[in-house]
């Protein structure tokens, strides 16, 4: 079924903030940044902007009314800074103004001077020195000490990963409009509006209930939106108290790709230990997560790397150790996958290194190990439903591995300008929130007395279609058109408590939500069917498509006459329903437990060529088998399959991010951070749903999708690796995303990288 | 091509269509058409996604009256100042959309594939395409891309969005009548609205006589890096609009030369059938150069005064021995040639009020080979690490003559005269390359930059020199031969 938005989208009439009428005395902010990565702030005068033309005010730290703090996990992260700053782009000051070009061009005159503190941009120096976030975590299974005497095999390695930048077409934006009686009204760009309210309610210093937070889409957010559209959201909502007049904030590209948060930076040393056979044995990591300057969500990603270390494999013996690491750069943060495919990236590696010492392909080594049914995670969990197999082999009968051998060897014989390598990527991804009370959402379901469904619920649609599928499982619960229901604004004045629209888990909890609330709804409308019938037994009555039946028979009561008779009768038509996720356990103590409600599966194929003489590489051809239970909207499902597949490619490949030693970010413009493009897409691109594989722990039997299919983007790595050992026999690989055409190069004709 | 034209003054009525409506405003020209369409208009179907043409999000046609039709090319309207469509026709999202509501042809295709997720960018993948259904002859797939190659989408990976053109082109190729005017085509299958045909005759009423180029103007030739670097400084600035001096927008053979008008853009070079009779990789190599919503306001002009050391177009003609024909504000008229025109790091001999009026080389011999090679982190939109041309002519044993560009590796596009003389005379061999190109090690200079390392660099720069000569003369040359 078609998405309903996408009918606006392609008129240009769906409206994104920046589309919003504007205000009477709208005021503009320009934020005054930190041009040094760290140090002391010894004078910040703002004298000069603040009588400039067309300035209401220059805000810093000291108008703030309430606290001057909007860290979500760990209280590290000031508003506007006091004392010192830690990072480019540490926000020091606010200029509000009456234009955009005013706000801006008096921020040239905000005076600062910062005596400058030493800088550290590389986690592995931060760990020395003792600047972690918290503890380092470990979670272990079997014992590693013991098992690698039992190895024929084993090595170890490091393997590094860069950052992402999200490159959401809609930069970071807020408007606040102050309202009666001390009220703030949030328009924010916000994958988590429950966050922006609660930070904006410390900020000015007023109870949650004073702060409504409001949305209807983001243009683009892949986790960039989930706690970094707090600051800004926040700025806007104190420029609009300090001067009692509406206020808006939207950062322009080179802010926004300069400033705000990204992926996270990992360096990790593995060890790995094999049977002859290719049979793990043992693993073991250390991941010096580069966390940036603030804790952000740092922590949480962290968490999931370990989750995912393992990724789709059975390893009876591990041990993998995170720490998160200060430095001074940027925020780094959500980012789709959220650490799990920093996890994957690192085991992925070690298979391919020791697949090398093997002398067998990584294939062969990846399906040996591939998790069964039962199998048990490092983390205390077994595989339920497990697919890791299915879809291995359902990709496989579909794409003979042999003949895909057998043509690339001879193509690589016959060819010395380009060579061709393929590999496999396997996934299994944990869905749930791993800060577990995070599992739980609402809906707010009326039926109006014309017929008419209308939802509001926790959810933020950013692209990702959760809003039609959740229509759809309103639709399918009432055994209604669709065309009935619209969903609602985001509000967190309609639904409070939210958790943010991450993990995948949107369309999970909010349907489920909206399911619960409808089922409610439902039995009252039933209830009223059996008095409108003369029936005394409101369990005999069933709508289905719209017509009311009772025992078994059509009547000719249908959806439209039942609810406004029903309304006549006083039936209570609207409901608000709650979902938690059952049965989530983990103790920290002892790092077990069962976090994750369930697995998400799938295996990709990914064929590349490598130029030679020019040092650069396309990719052929991409094959997808996906576990996506039974999915509620194929269209929506496969877009997002496809879309984080091509982010997991850009990530690996293109995608790059650069830092002078003083910490200042190399990359300030799109002209020089580089996403796929639509030439850059491979030509063949399939994808195959797993069939039979009904999911009963989601709404409707199906599965998350997010996240998931980003991480098959991984396997462009080492399917351009491949191609370079084709290049360069006996060469020895390495392991340092992003591959990009100068790593390439320098793998080829031996310059330093 | 366009006719009316506006000189040089900041503040001016300016007069335009914007869709089917006539614009009279006093904005500055200098105000670009995306903030003036959003801002003054209320037209919010064109997004604002960078402000730097890296993204296409603001795509918009524009259209000039050419004889007695009007030629439409999908450009960056965060890059176009306002002064720069006086008298032309400005087609947005809400241009193209059907007055009941319902969607046209190529929104249509788009939702069947579900090519948008958040939506944000999808109305400039619409603009694009509509200007490809305008323009491409046989509405091929190629053509297609080539003109949404400008166009970024973040969510679906492009991979729906190719299923939605390829769709398109299948359908629209078959109901192709390439013998009726395209435009009512596009009316009866509804990609453009019947108000579009009136067009031409609404553009004829803006015809008016130029004003004379006021001395201290800025010269937009395109805009498309100006507007990037110092928008908020052009804003308010006295302008002149090189695209309005239509008579300077030409390609064309007079004698023995080539001749390139001063206000001929990017895409014209590329689109040219005699650029593409004399080099036949012509449209692959225009291809590497920006994209086609740049391509259309940049002028090959602009690229050689603009003055980077990575100019993708000064480095394809730098090894053709072109000279450029210099006019000042007064009318005096002087020749530079381009190798020399290279002062320093983004200075060049050419004064305030002077104009590239004409680039002219002469037409390579019929013998006479060419080569352009470009290494970028992406292939397409993107600057390059290095880049380089090479002009040879051989007869098939002794290379007689060769010229060597190369970008990227100096302060300035460098013509490689050490190489050059490295080469010619030489035996048409691996051997003879291989030494230029140790001699091509010696004429460079590059630096550590986001682009790469200068080591990066040199190595970069010596493989593309071996990939000129194996791809002109592959019986002659092999990586292995070379290695």
């Amino acid at each position: 079924m078609k998405n309903f938005d996408t009918m606006m989208h392609v008129r240009g009439e769906s409206i994104f903030i920046d589309d919003l009428p504007e205000w009477a005395e709208l005021q503009h902010l320009a934020v005054v940044f930190s041009n040094v990565a760290h140090g002391t702030i010894k004078r910040l005068d703002v004298s000069r902007a603040a009588a400039a033309p067309g300035v209401t005010r220059v805000i810093t730290a000291a108008d703030i009314p309430g606290e001057n703090q909007i860290g979500g996990i760990f209280p590290d992260e000031p508003l506007l800074a006091e004392g010192s700053v830690h990072f480019v782009g540490d926000p020091l000051a606010i200029v509000v103004a009456r234009t955009r070009e005013e706000a801006y061009a008096a921020r040239r005159l905000v005076e600062f001077e910062i005596d400058p503190l030493p800088v550290v941009t590389d986690p592995r120096e931060s760990f020395k020195n003792g600047t972690l976030i918290q503890p380092p975590r470990t979670f272990a299974l079997g014992d590693t000490d013991k098992a690698w005497a039992d190895c024929d095999l084993v090595i170890e390695g490091t393997a590094e990963n860069g950052g992402q930048e999200h490159f959401y077409l809609e930069t970071q934006i807020a408007v606040a409009v102050p309202q009666e009686n001390g009220e703030m009204k949030l328009i924010s760009s916000t994958q988590s509006p429950t966050v922006v309210q609660k930070a904006a309610a410390r900020v000015l210093g007023v109870p949650q209930h004073a702060v409504e937070v409001e949305l209807k889409r983001l243009g683009g957010a892949f986790g960039g939106k989930e706690d970094q559209a707090t600051a800004w959201a926040v700025m806007a909502a104190l420029a609009a108290r300090v001067t009692g007049k509406p206020a808006k904030i939207c950062l322009d590209r080179r802010e926004d790709i300069t400033f705000t948060g990204k992926r996270h930076p990992y360096s990790t040393d593995f060890k790995i230990g094999l049977k002859k056979d290719g049979t793990i044995v043992a693993f073991q990591a250390m991941y010096y997560q580069n966390s940036g300057a603030v804790a952000d969500l740092s922590t949480s990603i962290l968490e999931r790397t370990l989750y995912h270390a393992t990724n789709s494999y059975n390893i009876p013996h591990v041990r993998v150790t995170a720490a998160a690491c200060y430095t001074n750069l940027h925020p780094y943060t959500a980012f789709r996958g959220f650490g799990g495919p920093q996890g994957m990236y690192v085991i992925e590696s070690a298979i391919r290194q020791a697949a090398e010492k093997l002398g067998l392909p990584a294939h062969v080594i990846q399906r040996k190990n591939l998790l069964k049914e039962g199998d048990l995670f490092p983390y205390g969990q077994y595989t339920e439903r497990c697919q890791a197999e299915r879809t291995w082999d359902e990709l496989v009968a579909r794409q003979d591995l042999s003949a895909l051998q057998k043509r690339i060897d001879q193509y690589n014989a016959s060819h010395t300008d380009s060579k061709k390598g393929f590999a496999l990527m396997p996934i299994c991804f944990g869905i749930s929130f791993t800060t577990l009370f995070l599992n739980q959402a609402g809906a707010l379901v009326h039926v109006y007395a014309d017929g008419s469904v209308t939802v509001s619920t926790g959810v933020v649609e950013m692209g990702q279609g959760v809003h039609m599928k959740i229509m759809q499982v309103i639709a399918r619960t009432l055994s209604i058109d669709v065309r009935r229901v619209h969903t609602q604004t985001t509000n967190t004045f309609k639904v409070a408590n939210t958790s943010p629209t991450a993990a995948s888990s949107g369309a999970d909890m909010n349907g489920k939500a909206a399911e619960i609330a409808c089922s409610e709804i439902l039995g009252r409308l039933k209830t009223a069917a059996a008095a409108i019938l003369g029936h005394n037994n409101p369990g005999d009555i069933q709508i289905r498509d719209e017509v009311v039946w009772c025992e078994g028979r059509e009547t000719q009561l249908k959806w439209k006459e039942l609810v406004q008779k029903a309304y006549l009768m006083k039936t209570n038509m609207s409901a608000y329903g709650h979902y938690a996720v059952p049965n989530l356990t983990f103790d920290k103590t002892k790092e077990k437990g069962r976090p994750f409600a369930y697995h998400v599966y799938g295996t990709a194929l990914i064929e590349a060529t490598v130029d030679c003489i020019r040092g650069t590489y396309r990719f052929d051809a991409v094959h997808m088998v996906h576990d996506i239970g039974r999915s509620i909207n194929e269209l929506i499902d496969e877009g997002q399959v496809y879309g984080a597949l091509m982010q997991g490619i850009g990530w690996v490949t293109m995608e790059e991010l650069l830092y002078s030693k003083e910490g200042k970010p190399l990359v300030d413009s799109l002209s020089k951070y580089k996403v796929p493009d639509m030439r850059f897409t491979p030509e063949t691109v399939s994808l195959h749903f797993l069939e039979n594989a009904d999911n009963p722990y989601a709404v409707m039997n199906s599965k998350a999708v997010g996240e998931p299919p980003l991480m098959y983007g991984i396997g462009a790595y080492f399917a351009v690796l491949n191609a370079l050992a084709a290049a360069r026999p006996g060469r020895e690989l390495f392991f340092s995303a992003p591959l990009t055409p100068k790593k390439v190069l320098s793998f080829l004709y031996g310059e330093a990288r | 091509m366009c006719r009316s034209a506006q000189w040089g003054v900041a503040i001016i009525m300016l007069g335009f269509l914007l869709n089917n409506d006539v614009i009279s405003t006093e904005q500055p020209a200098g105000k670009v058409v995306l903030d003036y369409i959003r801002r003054d208009e209320r037209k919010t179907g064109t997004k604002e996604g960078c402000k730097e043409g890296e993204c296409g999000a603001c795509t918009v046609l524009l259209g000039c009256l050419s004889g007695k039709k009007v030629v439409y090319r999908n450009v960056a309207s965060c890059l176009v100042p306002l002064g720069d469509v006086a008298g032309r026709h400005v087609v947005t999202i809400e241009g193209v959309n059907k007055p009941d509501g319902s969607l046209n042809p190529v929104q249509q295709a788009f939702v069947d594939e579900g090519a948008t997720q958040c939506g944000f960018c999808t109305p400039g993948f619409i603009m694009s395409l509509t200007a490809f259904f305008l323009n491409s002859p046989d509405l091929s797939f190629e053509d297609a891309l080539d003109a949404v190659d400008g166009n970024v989408c973040r969510c679906t990976g492009h991979v729906a969005i190719r299923k939605a053109i390829a769709n398109l082109c299948a359908e629209y190729r078959k109901r192709l009548d390439p013998a009726r005017d395209r435009l009512e085509q596009l009316v009866e299958w509804e990609i453009v609205q019947p108000w579009m045909k009136d067009v031409p005759a609404r553009l004829g009423a803006f015809a008016a006589d130029k004003p004379a180029r006021e001395r201290d103007a800025i010269v937009v030739a395109g805009g498309t890096d100006a507007f990037v670097q110092r928008p908020e400084a052009l804003r308010h600035a006295k302008l002149a609009f090189l695209s309005q001096q239509t008579e300077l927008s030409y390609i064309r053979e007079e004698g023995g030369s080539i001749v390139i008008g001063g206000g001929t853009t990017v895409e014209d070079l590329r689109r040219s059938d005699l650029f593409a009779s004399i080099f036949p990789d012509n449209v692959r190599n225009l291809n590497l150069v920006s994209s086609t919503i740049m391509r259309n306001r940049a002028t090959v002009a602009g690229n050689i005064v603009n003055a980077s050391p990575i100019a993708d177009i000064t480095i394809m003609l730098l090894v053709l021995g072109c000279t450029l024909d210099i006019e000042s504000h007064e009318g005096t008229r002087r020749q530079v040639s381009l190798d020399r025109l290279y002062k320093g790091y983004k200075q060049l001999d050419l004064i305030s009020g002077e104009l590239i009026t004409a680039i002219r080389f002469p037409k390579p011999v019929a013998a006479a080979r060419y080569s352009f090679e470009k290494v970028s982190q992406r292939e397409f939109l993107d600057i390059a690490s290095a880049n380089t041309a090479l002009l040879v002519e051989t007869d098939g044993k002794t290379i007689s003559r060769a010229l060597v560009s190369a970008g990227g590796v100096a302060p300035v596009p460098l013509l490689l005269e050490k190489t050059a003389a490295a080469l010619t005379g030489k035996p048409l061999s691996p051997a003879t390359v291989k030494a230029a190109a140790v001699v091509m090690a010696g004429e460079i200079a590059p630096i550590d930059d986001v682009r790469g390392t200068a080591a990066y660099k040199r190595t970069l720069l010596r493989q593309l020199m071996y990939a000129h000569w194996i791809k002109l003369f592959p019986a002659e040359f092999s990586l292995e031969a070379l290695a």
